[in-house]
């Protein structure tokens, strides 16, 4: 007779079980599990409402079993804005990619985050616009060949890749803020408790809270997924340092 | 109880109307002629209970704005020219996504900066979509303060009916010029009741608002369903008709120089001249139907406006088949005067 058996990897409820349109070895599904982890965790499925953005992660309300808008590009931080501003006893948030939140929605996240809007923000950096096919986003890394720099990101050229989660940091009407990954069980853990944290930074009112994912993109970094996991440890990491930037949730002064 | 009479400005009859319409929250931007709107609801909104945002751009305002109907709540938001076109964005989705809100445009000179003052170049804009794909807005042209503080109640009544942005489109003469105006009891409505806003889905399956359609067939249902709802709009098409009725010529303009060229028409009457007006109050849907029943009459037609000629379009389109229309346009850039007008009337109506 088998043993019984043991259920070690339990779906969160609010995520919707359906196949998944994303590559494999992209990181989308495990930031869109984390993100339903802590919605469940925090019991919020029923009063939350998502703003998706433009790129991959417009399907984000085909996973999130929650009612959601879909916002134009890089606008998600205003849509969120006039949502939580009409409905200020909701919860809501934005998930972002980084051709969506650090290049042509850069005012909509920086003003949304000096205001201290009551919103939370879930960025995902993969260093490259995914959906179009793979071009220059502001965060490429200096000699990474894009479609659109294919011999290379020349810092000369196109400048550094910009650094959002330090940035935001320096805002005033921002509460907690956080760069993290999901390459490793440890980090995924640690991701997780950011994405908690921010999101009971939201539930207390107390401002507004920004989690930065480093994330894969196998398809158009041409790499295997474990490859692309690599390089978040190797060439990522180093240049965008993970942590914790502020945390005012305690009511004092940064970190 | 009488109502109350207040004497204001024409932007401030806007934000007024809003006001007593039950408009919850409003996304600003300043830029001028418009500036009294955001200026009257930054303090009376708060003291509402509402909610007043100046935005970062008008990029952003329109996009709160998507946000806050997604939530089923009015709102609403003004500018001028150069800011609507940078509306456009958020009230292509909106139309697409079938959101209901009130847009105000207080149209100054174009194109470009053009200046501050009155003009109508934003006809075309308003009337055909304004932003990407094939959608309409609802188009209101008040004349006069009162008209513009009973439509932009008006408007947030036809947001809700049809689920689609309404356009207020005033300008710099509106929008400056002083009258008193009778207004109506403020009211709290209740308009969520549709089953299609955000709230959380607790009790319900979750909702999802969006103008992305990328199955076989879906974007092609999304267009004709557009369609059919444009085509049962038409039922608020709103005209004034001013001495039309035995006149050889009708004049037809709208908004400030509607107003204007009613005082001309005036003024051409008290001298025996058979001249009369018809002013579009709706600019979207167009009273096409008024039109061609008085060119069946055999009437001559003269289309004024406060630009190249635009409107001018339509009503040649609404008469085609039964007459055509001359075309008067004061430049962008000048103010004009009853007087004015009165000569390339004259000239219309000697033929």
């Amino acid at each position: 007779m088998q043993a019984a058996e043991k259920l070690v990897f339990k779906t969160p409820d609010v995520i919707i079980d359906r196949p998944t349109h994303y590559c494999p070895g992209c990181q989308h599904g495990t930031a869109h599990r984390i993100v339903g982890e802590v919605i469940d965790e925090l019991g919020l499925a029923d009063k939350t409402i998502a703003v998706a953005s433009i790129g991959c992660s417009v399907f984000l309300y085909n996973y999130l079993n929650v009612d959601a808008v879909e916002a134009p590009h890089g606008r998600a931080p205003a849509v969120a804005t006039g949502v939580k501003r009409a409905r200020p006893d909701r919860t809501v948030f934005t998930y972002q990619g980084d051709g969506d939140l650090a290049s042509i929605g850069m005012a909509e996240i920086m003003h949304a985050a000096n205001r201290g809007e009551r919103i939370t923000v879930i960025f995902v950096n993969n260093t490259v616009y995914g959906m179009t096919g793979g071009q220059m986003a502001p965060t490429t890394m200096i000699g990474q060949a894009t479609t659109t720099c294919p011999g290379g990101r020349c810092a000369e050229r196109e400048g550094l890749p910009i650094k959002m989660a330090e940035i935001i940091g320096m805002l005033g009407g921002v509460v907690f803020c956080e760069r993290v990954a999901v390459n490793s069980v440890k980090n995924i853990a640690r991701a997780k408790k950011a994405v908690r944290k921010a999101f009971e930074c939201q539930e207390q009112g107390l401002g507004f809270s920004f989690v930065e994912f480093l994330a894969t993109c196998p398809t158009n970094w041409k790499m295997s997924p474990v490859d692309a996991n690599k390089r978040i440890a190797e060439e990522l990491i180093p240049y965008f340092p993970l942590g914790n930037i502020v945390d005012r949730t305690g009511g004092g002064e940064d970190k | 109880m009488a109502p109350e009479r207040v004497f204001i400005k024409g932007n401030e009859a806007i934000a007024q109307g809003a006001l007593d319409a039950g408009c919850r929250c409003f996304f600003g931007y300043p830029i001028t002629p418009q500036n009294d709107i955001p200026e009257f609801l930054s303090k009376a909104l708060p003291e509402a209970g509402g909610e007043f945002v100046q935005a970062e751009s008008e990029v952003a305002a329109a996009n709160m704005l998507l946000g806050a109907a997604a939530t089923g709540v009015r709102c609403m938001t003004s500018s001028s020219s150069p800011g609507m076109s940078l509306k456009q964005e958020a009230i292509s989705y909106m139309a697409g996504s079938e959101l209901p809100a009130v847009v105000v445009n207080m149209n100054r000179g174009g194109p470009g900066l053009g200046d501050i003052g009155p003009a109508q170049g934003d006809y075309y804009q308003s009337t055909r979509g304004g932003g990407h794909g094939d959608y309409r807005l609802l188009v209101l042209a008040p004349a006069t303060c009162q008209e513009a503080y009973d439509l932009v109640i008006e408007a947030f009544a036809l947001a809700f009916r049809y689920r689609n942005p309404v356009l207020i489109l005033g300008d710099a003469i509106l929008g400056q010029m002083k009258e008193p105006i009778a207004r109506r009891e403020s009211v709290t409505y209740d308009d969520a009741s549709g089953g299609w806003h955000l709230d959380g889905n607790a009790g319900r399956d979750k909702r999802l608002i969006k103008s992305l359609f990328l199955d076989e067939g879906a974007l092609a249902g999304q267009n004709r369903h557009l369609m059919a709802k444009y085509a049962a709009m038409r039922a608020e098409t709103r005209w004034e008709a001013f001495q039309t009725e035995d006149a050889e010529l009708v004049v037809c303009a709208y908004g400030s120089i509607g107003r204007i060229a009613k005082s001309t028409v005036r003024k051409l009457r008290a001298r025996g001249l058979k001249v009369g007006l018809l002013r579009p109050i709706t600019l979207y849907p167009f009273p096409d139907a008024p039109l061609l029943a008085l060119a069946g009459q055999g009437k001559r037609f003269l289309t004024i406006e406060h630009n190249c000629g635009q409107m001018v379009d339509d009503v040649r389109l609404a008469i085609r088949t039964k007459a055509d229309s001359d075309f008067f346009g004061v430049m962008p850039g000048e103010l004009p005067n009853p007087d004015d007008l009165e000569g390339p009337i004259l000239k219309s109506l000697e033929g």
